[in-house]
């Protein structure tokens, strides 16, 4: 039990996947102009992440095996693509509002690194099943974590007197570099 | 090589399946997002866009056939409304459709109406009371302003009257601030 | 003895109340006109009942209550209505509101004035007396107290009477108090019998120590269960939800009313009021009104309604040096856009303004997220992000961070370092919050109407279609049919 916890601490402060492996930056700067939206891209990603992680564990443990292992890149594309689509259509039912705020962003989960680099790490540290699936938990609500963080600074920065030439990104880029700091002091944490 | 092949097809078959189980269970009719569009337009049914009321406008918004920048009536305020609402990029009104009009009432001059009902015909919410060789009048609470009923009127007796600010209207004004340049 | 408790926030800003409670109340005389608003309170504004030339009685009604939340206007003294025009009203925007200009006669004369009595009348009856004499709140809300006091038979807990004048300068319900407590009482026991209240509290600050020795030497002898209780000075403790708080320790609920939790509250001034018009039968003609700052006797006056400023002004002897009236108190009042304004139900003091004492304030600086202002807000509201959103025109985000919770009593404004003027931006908020949910509900009827006249239009074509559809063989009978009754009455004939 106690290194289930570990995983997640772990994988929520202390190797945050956008703050301080720098992966899924695309959907962190696209997607966090609301708050509302940064929150269902959140959802979004955690149903996806902590569902794919079990499922390519199984997939490489069971389908794959030892001699098919150079086709794990793939199948878990494959299995991330649908359940990407799934998620997709199962949001255009419960919040279509939400659905097209998101627009693309939302099959971009597919090609999102952070979704893919989870499930081969998972791989290459020899994670168990449950393991897997706290590291896939952990990893997704770091990112949320990161991404309504951000969402909310942003937000705060539209009303801001920002000078002229920062205006937009640029002070956006300079926010995420600050919380990138910031999250870098909980190196050490977990031993 | 073939184990290989079989277990892609065999991960691709049944991600298919549930797929298309789930294109089934979850589909969705009409699109709700051109609600909220509508919601956000102000209903003037001016045309000014150069669409033929709200609601076909808010469907081109959504479709992405019509820019968020194109309705005078509703002014800055709603395109930072419609960009929000869309994730979208806020744009200044566009220069083809025109400069915001100030919100004004339709009336009637009762003295050279002539009862000839085109101007009802042409009210898109209604907001003209008569009939025909009856006098004509307008429904002050419920005309949007939209001057629709002007051109079509043959003895020119529709002039729009501004809404003047009272007590009953007024509002605060932003408050200044002098020591800020820009 | 009952137990006090304490609201969030406030401060203690400079009284300035001393200087004009030194002489006791005096009445005002008679100004040369009389400029009577038709609208004096919240709601609906009154339907003028008369025309220029016409004579009119003290107390007799100019103003009709429209249906709704609405109040009369009446007469504050006998003489001609020599004009019904619109004149520069009390109010910031510097606007007209339509008046009726008296010119008094001298003789004061009353029209009908009937008394009722208050613990024999029916409910219903006291209650059309309120309605009638044009009671509104007095504290400055402006409320009809006839619908205040309609409790509709909810159970009340607690009656508060609101004594407790907490914004600097102002001293009027301070005097009135401490000089006319028997009859506060009584309007108090009429207003407690009204509400059905199971006890009455009446709330003083302790700056004011004649005034609570009067009220307590007069609940004594009271028919009802009258407490008078001491709250600690301290600026907003007379907000209606703040005195609330202190006295019975609940709080109303956000968006919600005192009613929310069997607590109605009045202020000590209707109250007297409320005696005047159920015992002597005379409608709200005068008010006791605080004139002070930058005057040469500052001091109480009990005038009529519609007496113009300037000539209130005069009997204080206004300095050399002022440039200018504010109405209410110095936080939560407004400059005056002209002397000309007459005193309204709302007045409940006029400030004489100068340059020394009223310097302008310095420019806004930037917000430093110093927190002094979350520290003193008396509804637990964050002021910074208030302003924020404010100032960036995100209403969405001011709406949910409880914008409408802001009582604009202008504490925050008080504490901030950079001297930004926060109040200011709050009332801009609402302002364009209330305008867009205004513009929102126009815009959902006009798109009502616009879906029924396609629907209407649609409906006419098919009932054409149809109509087309059935004329071919209908049109052939039509024929027949006249053919066939000339042939039988014909025949018939025959």
């Amino acid at each position: 039990m106690e290194q289930y916890l570990l995983i997640l601490v772990g994988t929520v402060f202390v190797n945050n996947i956008v703050m301080v492996k720098v992966l899924g930056l695309c959907p962190f700067m696209g997607v966090s102009r609301k708050l509302e939206t940064a929150i269902g891209m959140g959802y979004a990603t955690t149903f996806v992440l902590t569902v794919a992680s079990g499922a390519s564990y199984l997939i490489n443990k069971y389908l794959l095996g030892p001699e098919l292992a150079y086709l794990t890149t793939l199948s878990f594309i494959v299995v991330i693509a649908g359940i990407v689509q799934l998620t997709e259509m199962v949001m255009r039912k419960v919040s279509p509002l939400l659905h097209q705020v998101l627009g693309i962003y939302l099959p971009l989960i597919t090609t999102n690194c952070a979704v893919l680099g989870i499930p081969l790490l998972n791989v290459q540290e020899n994670h168990g099943f449950v393991e897997s699936l706290f590291f896939g938990l952990g990893g997704a609500l770091g990112f949320s974590l990161a991404l309504v963080l951000f969402g909310a600074m942003r937000e705060r920065l539209e009303g801001a007197d920002v000078p002229a030439p920062f205006r937009g990104s640029a002070i956006a880029m300079i926010t995420a570099g600050f919380m990138s700091l910031a999250f870098m002091g909980f190196a050490g944490l977990v031993k | 090589m073939l184990s290989a092949v079989l277990v892609v097809a065999g991960i691709a078959v049944v991600l298919g399946g549930l797929l298309g189980y789930a294109a089934i269970r979850f589909r969705v009719e009409g699109n709700p997002v051109v609600d909220e569009v509508d919601k956000i337009l102000p209903q003037t049914q001016c045309g000014q866009c150069g669409f033929p009321g709200c609601r076909p406008y808010a469907e081109a918004i959504v479709e992405g056939a019509a820019d968020i920048n194109r309705c005078p009536p509703g002014g800055e305020a709603n395109i930072q409304r419609l960009a929000d609402l869309l994730g979208r990029e806020f744009k200044p009104l566009s220069e083809e459709v025109g400069e915001p009009r100030p919100r004004s009432v339709a009336l009637i001059d009762e003295s050279r109406c002539i009862g000839c009902t085109l101007c009802i015909q042409a009210c898109p919410v209604d907001a003209i009371l008569g009939a025909s060789k009856q006098m004509h009048t307008v429904i002050a609470a419920e005309c949007t302003g939209c001057e629709l009923c002007v051109a079509p009127c043959p003895v020119d007796c529709i002039r729009m009257e501004p809404i003047e600010e009272d007590l009953g209207n007024w509002r605060w004004r932003y408050p200044e601030n002098p020591l800020r340049a820009a | 003895m009952r137990r006090l408790h304490s609201f969030p926030g406030g401060i203690h800003p400079p009284e300035h109340k001393e200087q004009s409670t030194r002489l006791p109340i005096a009445a005002a005389p008679l100004p040369p006109k009389l400029v009577v608003p038709m609208q004096q309170h919240a709601g609906a504004a009154a339907r003028p009942l008369v025309a220029p030339g016409e004579r009119v009685l003290k107390g007799q009604v100019i103003g009709a209550p429209e249906p709704g939340v609405s109040a009369p206007v009446h007469a504050p003294t006998s003489g001609i209505v020599v004009a019904l025009e619109l004149q520069p009203a009390p109010h910031p925007s510097g606007l007209m509101a339509l008046c009726a200009v008296i010119e008094p006669d001298g003789e004061e004369r009353w029209g009908g004035r009937a008394a009722l009595d208050p613990f024999h009348a029916p409910g219903d009856e006291l209650l059309r007396r309120l309605h009638e004499a044009g009671i509104v709140g007095l504290g400055g809300a402006v409320f009809p107290s006839a619908i205040k006091a309609r409790v509709n038979g909810r159970r009340i807990a607690t009656l508060v009477v609101n004594g407790g004048e907490c914004e600097p300068y102002i001293s009027c319900d301070d005097m009135l108090m401490r000089e006319r407590a028997p009859e506060i009482v009584r309007g108090i026991e009429i207003l407690y019998r009204l509400t059905g209240a199971a006890e009455v509290v009446v709330g003083i600050e302790d700056n004011k120590p004649e005034a609570l020795a009067a009220m307590r030497a007069a609940a004594r002898g009271s028919r009802a269960p009258v407490e008078v209780a001491g709250v600690p000075a301290l600026y907003p403790a007379g907000g209606e939800r703040q005195l609330i708080k202190v006295v019975t320790g609940q709080e109303v609920p956000s968006g919600g009313l005192p009613l929310d939790i069997g607590v109605v509250c009045f202020n000590v001034a209707t109250a007297y009021c409320v005696q005047r018009a159920v015992e002597l039968g005379e409608p709200l003609v005068s008010r006791v009104i605080t004139v002070t700052g930058n005057v040469h006797a500052p001091r109480n006056y009990e005038c009529l309604l519609g007496t113009p400023v300037a000539d209130l002004a005069e009997l204080a002897g206004p300095g050399a040096d002022t440039d200018g009236y504010i109405m209410g108190g110095p936080l939560m009042g407004f400059r005056l856009p002209s002397p000309r304004v007459p005193v309204v139900k709302a007045s409940n003091c006029i400030i004489a303004t100068s340059p020394a004492l009223f310097p302008p304030p310095p420019p806004a600086m930037p917000c430093i997220r110093c927190g002094r202002c979350a520290e003193v807000c008396p509804a637990r509201l964050q002021p910074m992000d208030l302003y924020w959103f404010a100032k960036a025109r995100n209403f969405e985000r001011a709406e949910e961070f409880s914008l409408f919770d802001c009582i604009e009593c202008g504490c925050c404004d008080f504490v901030c370092p950079s001297h930004i003027p926060l109040v200011e931006y709050y009332k801009f908020a609402k302002g364009e919050i209330r305008t867009l949910k205004r513009e929102r509900q126009a815009a959902d009827t006009a798109r009502d109407r616009h879906e029924f006249r396609l629907f209407r239009q649609e409906r006419e074509k098919q009932e054409r279609a149809a109509r087309l559809a059935t004329r071919s063989p209908k049109a052939a009978h039509a024929e027949g049919a006249p053919r066939a009754t000339a042939e039988t009455a014909s025949g018939g004939e025959e």
